[in-house]
Formats: structure tokens, C-alpha cells, sequence
């Protein structure tokens, strides 16, 4: 699958954010190539969502930079749909007061937006709740209109944030064949790690905001310092 | 099951067994204003002069429920000052109108300042959520009327000011000639309303009132948004008040009080929020139940009731409509033909 214009390179260099004397993210650096799937993974309170929060403008690093591009960039969030990035959010963030297809709509901004959508929800295989309202559909339902309009605006950097929260064996499954099969550039915050192994070509590692590692799936899975991260240390 | 297997997907959506309405199409604002234009028409010459006034005041009120409806309704932004920038549309005509006789020239201008007040208050109200903007349209509801007693030589105070109107042409009496006017202003606005909220921008309305953070990455810029909201409900309160002021021939803060902006919110609940038939039946009851209520007052004699009963019947008749139909008297016929489908 091929996207209209070539893709483009986002890259954070020595980001930091501190919220009062929390350090969220401490000094991390990330080149996303065009293209490739990045995952980031780590526990609970890690910074892997305010990672995504600084790349959306929704929050201002205290010390770093974004390039797009290698251009100097300070995302805002408003302008990323038109720039080619498109994000999910972790609480299935809906429209509950349209149905599925206006919620999917809201995320074309161009003409022939009803065609587009209701390609997306075919695509996501959710076409026949176009006139349902989110709040009546299951949980498993709401995460692939959420994934549809993510993708109805056909974006070159597409962000998931815990797209498989709550899904079953085979519904991840389907999710890792998508994800891979989108052809752009994906970056993935992810608690499952068989799809994160699956998928991605690079895995960031994020241990109360420091970057601890940082390679491909198998350098991920060998690495010492993950497995402390995940199951502490040895006593 | 017969649904098509989705491209990407080797797992099998999963299967809810829920029913799944029917998208329904709705007819073009077009036809439905046209038709509309064409029962007011007829009505005008059924209905007796007094009849034919009321008429009139319910195609004024039309205006500025359409308004709140879309601002309150669709955007999620509540405002309790719709009868004060009434008041700025109302008295703007007033003054125009005194000065240079000329009613087109006097609904633009009246057009053109409301839009700046709106973009006044909107700027501010896009900051502001849930009850801290009740709070600040509040202030402007009670704050606006004063002005009048402030400036008293421009407003001339509690008296207010008479306009002075060209007389309508000899061959239509003058309450269907207000009917007209009226009803006119109405569905032209209610029609821009309706082919406003139908397309992206509606869309973007209701998502900016659903959630926020999802309608920002879908790439909407929420404050614009907002204040674009309060600036076209503000132009549509801004010709109802310039409506009023040509229906009654004269201005004064005591025609716009406090009461009138809870009315006009009260009557967009009953009539179903966010709905433009709904501001229809919130029209017609803006008109009809205080005309009830005071030839009840009448009967029974007591002056205390008169003022107060017309508040009185709107709670209740807001308490019941709510325990029948949440959605407002709009959402009645769609409750029914659910209700009917259900059963057969």
C-alpha cells in the first residue's frame, strides 16, 4: 500500500518533562524513519502516553526539541490531522452524541468525507454500525471505529496508544495484520507484548521516564535491563 | 452471516447480535422551509388580526430559540444572556431606524453589531466551561439591561425608546404585514442555520461538545469553533430583538429582563435541545403559555398570580415533558415509530 506523498520523518531530541518534581520523561531521543513501526513499551507510569502528549502538543516539554522532517517543529494539537498524524486515544475518546459514521466523518477534513468514512469503517470491518451511536456498542467495536478514524484521513505517522486494551486473542490478531498492512509510519504504546514483538521493527523502552533501551524486537527480548524493568530486580 | 469479511482481517468481527437502526435520510432544509413558508402564508390570511400578531411573535422567538438551540444544544455552550443580546439587537434597530428611517438598513446594522457582541462574549466564553460561562452570560443578561438607566440620553432609561416605522403598504393589514416580516426573517435564518449544521461544521460543533481532546486531534480548532457558535447564535438572538422592536414599535430594558434569557433556555429544553423543530415547538410555547397562563390569572382574579404563573407553568410544563420525553416534544414522533416497531 502506497501513500500519496512521501512520508515523513518525526524525531525528538533530548526531550525532558517535568511536572513539579516528577521527571516524566528524562532526556529521551527517538528517530522515527518513514516507514517503520516503533513500539514503545514499559510499566506503568513509565511516560510512554506523555511521550505521545508531547508529540501532540498537548503538553511542552521543559527542555528538548521535535523536528518533522528535520524542520524545527512545536506540534500543536489541532494541526497534526492536517499534517499527516493521526492518534488514538487510550479511553476510546468518542462522540457519543453522533452516530459511528459522523464520529468517523469528524476525522476527514476534506470532500467526499461520507465516501471516505464508510471506506474506513469497511476497512476496519465495522460498515454496519454506521448508524449506531458509540455509546450502545461494545467496547471491542468502539477501539476499531476509534482505529477507523484514525485512518480515514489517511495519515503518514499513525499513533496508537494501547490499541489492544481490552481486545481478545483474535481481535489482536486482526490488529497486528492491520497495523502492519496500514504502509505508513506507526508508532505503537502497547502493554501486549506478543503484538509489540510481532509487529514492530524498533522497540523504545521507557523506565520511569528514562530511555533504557532501544532495538529491534530480539535485542528487546535479551536485554537484561528490560527484564529488570519489567520484573525487578533479583533479590 | 451474510456481512462482508473485512479486507485486513483474518478474525471475525465481533458479533454483537444488536440491531443496528437504518441510516435514515432527512429531507433538504429546502423543501422543508418552502413548505413551511407556505403554511405561514396561508395562516396569515385564516387567522384574525390578534391571532396574526401572535404569529408574528412566534417567528421572532423562532429566531433566537434556532440560535440558542445550535449554540447550546449542538456546541454545548449554555447561555443564560440570549435576552440580553436581544436587547443589543433591538435597541441597535431603535436607533438606527430613528435616525435614517430606512428598516433594511436598520436589520443590518442591528446584524452587524450583535455579530461584534457575540464575538465579544464568544471570545471569552470559548475560555470558559460549564457553569463559570452560565456565570458569565448570567452577568451579561443582568448587566446589559442597566446600561440603558447608565446612558439614559442616548437609551432614554426605563421609558426605552419608540421606533418609528413606515407604514406597510395599503393593501395588507398590518398584523399580517408584521406576520410576514416576521416569518420571513425567521426561515430565511433558521434555513442558513439548517445548511450550516448539516455539513462539516455541524459535525465539528458536536464533536467539540462530546469531547474535546478527540475532536482536537481530529484536527478541529476548538475556540474557533466555539466562538464562531456564539457569534452566529448571537446574530440570530441580535434579529429576533430587532423583530420585537419593529412588532411593538418601541424598545426598553424592561421587554429583555433575566427571566427571558431562563424562558428562552427553558423552552429550547421542552422543544428538545439541539433540534430546530425543537426551537419551533420552544417558539410557540414562548407565545402560547404565557397567554394561557395570564387569562388563567384573570379568571381567577388574583393579581399576585398574574406575573408569576407564566414561570410557574413553564417548570411544570418543563418537569413533565422531561419525565415524558427526554428529548424534548421534537423527539416524540421517533419515540412513537420506536415504540410501534417494537410491539409489532
Amino acid at each position: 500500500m502506497s501513500t500519496e506523498s512521501p512520508l515523513k520523518e518525526l524525531a525528538l531530541h533530548d526531550i525532558t518533562v517535568r511536572f513539579g518534581g516528577l521527571t516524566a520523561l528524562d532526556n529521551v531521543s527517538l528517530r522515527v524513519a518513514p516507514g517503520r513501526i516503533v513500539g514503545v513499551i514499559g510499566p506503568n507510569g513509565a511516560g510512554k502516553t506523555t511521550l505521545f502528549n508531547i508529540i501532540c502538543g498537548f503538553v511542552q516539554p521543559t527542555s528538548g526539541s521535535l523536528t518533522l522532517d528535520g524542520q524545527p517543529w512545536r506540534p500543536r494539537p489541532h494541526h497534526l490531522n492536517r499534517l499527516g498524524i493521526a492518534r488514538t486515544l487510550q479511553g476510546v475518546g468518542q462522540f457519543a452524541g453522533m452516530t459511528v459514521l459522523e464520529n468517523v466523518m469528524v476525522g476527514a477534513r476534506r470532500r467526499r468525507a461520507e465516501a471516505e468514512a464508510m471506506a474506513a469503517l469497511e476497512r476496519c470491518g465495522v460498515a454496519r454500525y454506521a448508524a449506531a451511536h458509540p455509546g450502545a456498542l461494545p467496547y471491542a467495536i468502539r477501539k476499531r471505529i476509534e482505529l477507523a478514524r484514525a485512518l480515514v484521513a489517511k495519515p503518514q505517522i499513525l499513533m496508537l496508544d494501547e490499541p489492544a486494551g481490552g481486545l481478545d486473542a483474535d481481535e489482536i490478531g486482526w490488529l497486528g495484520t492491520l497495523i502492519k498492512e496500514t504502509g505508513t509510519t506507526v508508532l505503537l504504546v502497547e502493554h501486549h507484548m506478543d503484538l509489540v514483538m510481532s509487529v514492530c521493527d524498533e522497540i523504545l523502552v521507557l523506565d520511569f521516564g528514562k530511555p533504557i533501551a532501544l532495538g529491534s524486537p530480539a535485542e528487546i527480548s535479551e536485554n537484561p535491563k528490560v527484564t529488570e524493568a519489567y520484573l525487578g530486580t533479583a533479590a | 452471516m451474510t456481512d462482508v469479511k473485512p479486507k485486513a482481517s483474518a478474525a471475525p468481527v465481533p458479533d454483537t447480535g444488536l440491531i443496528v437502526p437504518k441510516r435514515r435520510r432527512r429531507p433538504h432544509p429546502v423543501l422543508v422551509i418552502a413548505i413551511g413558508a407556505v403554511v405561514v402564508v396561508a395562516l396569515t390570511y385564516v387567522l384574525p388580526p390578534f391571532r396574526n400578531y401572535q404569529l408574528a411573535t412566534v417567528g421572532a422567538y423562532f429566531c433566537v430559540t434556532a440560535g440558542l438551540t445550535v449554540l447550546t444544544g449542538l456546541n454545548g455552550q449554555l447561555s443564560l444572556g440570549h435576552g440580553a443580546l436581544m436587547a443589543t439587537g433591538a435597541y441597535t434597530l431603535a436607533l438606527t431606524q430613528n435616525k435614517f428611517m430606512n428598516l433594511p438598513f436598520s436589520f443590518a446594522v442591528a446584524i452587524l453589531v450583535t455579530t461584534a457582541a457575540g464575538a465579544v462574549i464568544g471570545l471569552a466564553a470559548a475560555r470558559l466551561r460549564g457553569p463559570y460561562l452560565a456565570g458569565l452570560t448570567l452577568a451579561v443578561a443582568i448587566v446589559v439591561p442597566s446600561v440603558t438607566s447608565t446612558f439614559d440620553e442616548t437609551f432614554n432609561s426605563d421609558q426605552g425608546l419608540s421606533v418609528v416605522l413606515d407604514p406597510p403598504p395599503e393593501a395588507f393589514p398590518m398584523e399580517q404585514w408584521q406576520a410576514w416580516l416576521c416569518w420571513s426573517a425567521a426561515l430565511v435564518v433558521v434555513l442558513l442555520l439548517a445548511l450550516l449544521v448539516r455539513g462539516r461544521f455541524g459535525r465539528d460543533l458536536r464533536a467539540v461538545r462530546d469531547d474535546e481532546t478527540a475532536a482536537r486531534l481530529a484536527g478541529i480548532n476548538i475556540a474557533r469553533t466555539q466562538v464562531l457558535a456564539f457569534v452566529v447564535s448571537a446574530v440570530c438572538a441580535g434579529v429576533a430583538g430587532a423583530l420585537f422592536a419593529v412588532l411593538a414599535q418601541s424598545v426598553s430594558p424592561g421587554a429583555f429582563p433575566l427571566t427571558l434569557s431562563l424562558f428562552l433556555i427553558m423552552a429550547i429544553v421542552i422543544g428538545g435541545l439541539g433540534s430546530l423543530f425543537g426551537a419551533l415547538w420552544g417558539a410557540v410555547l414562548l407565545v402560547v403559555l404565557p397567554t394561557l397562563s395570564q387569562s388563567v390569572g384573570e379568571q381567577t382574579g388574583s393579581q399576585r398570580l398574574e406575573g408569576n404563573l407564566a414561570l410557574i407553568v413553564f417548570g411544570v410544563v418543563l418537569v413533565v415533558v422531561m419525565l415524558a420525553a427526554p428529548g424534548g416534544l421534537a423527539s416524540i414522533p421517533s419515540r412513537i415509530t420506536r415504540l410501534i416497531r417494537r410491539n409489532r
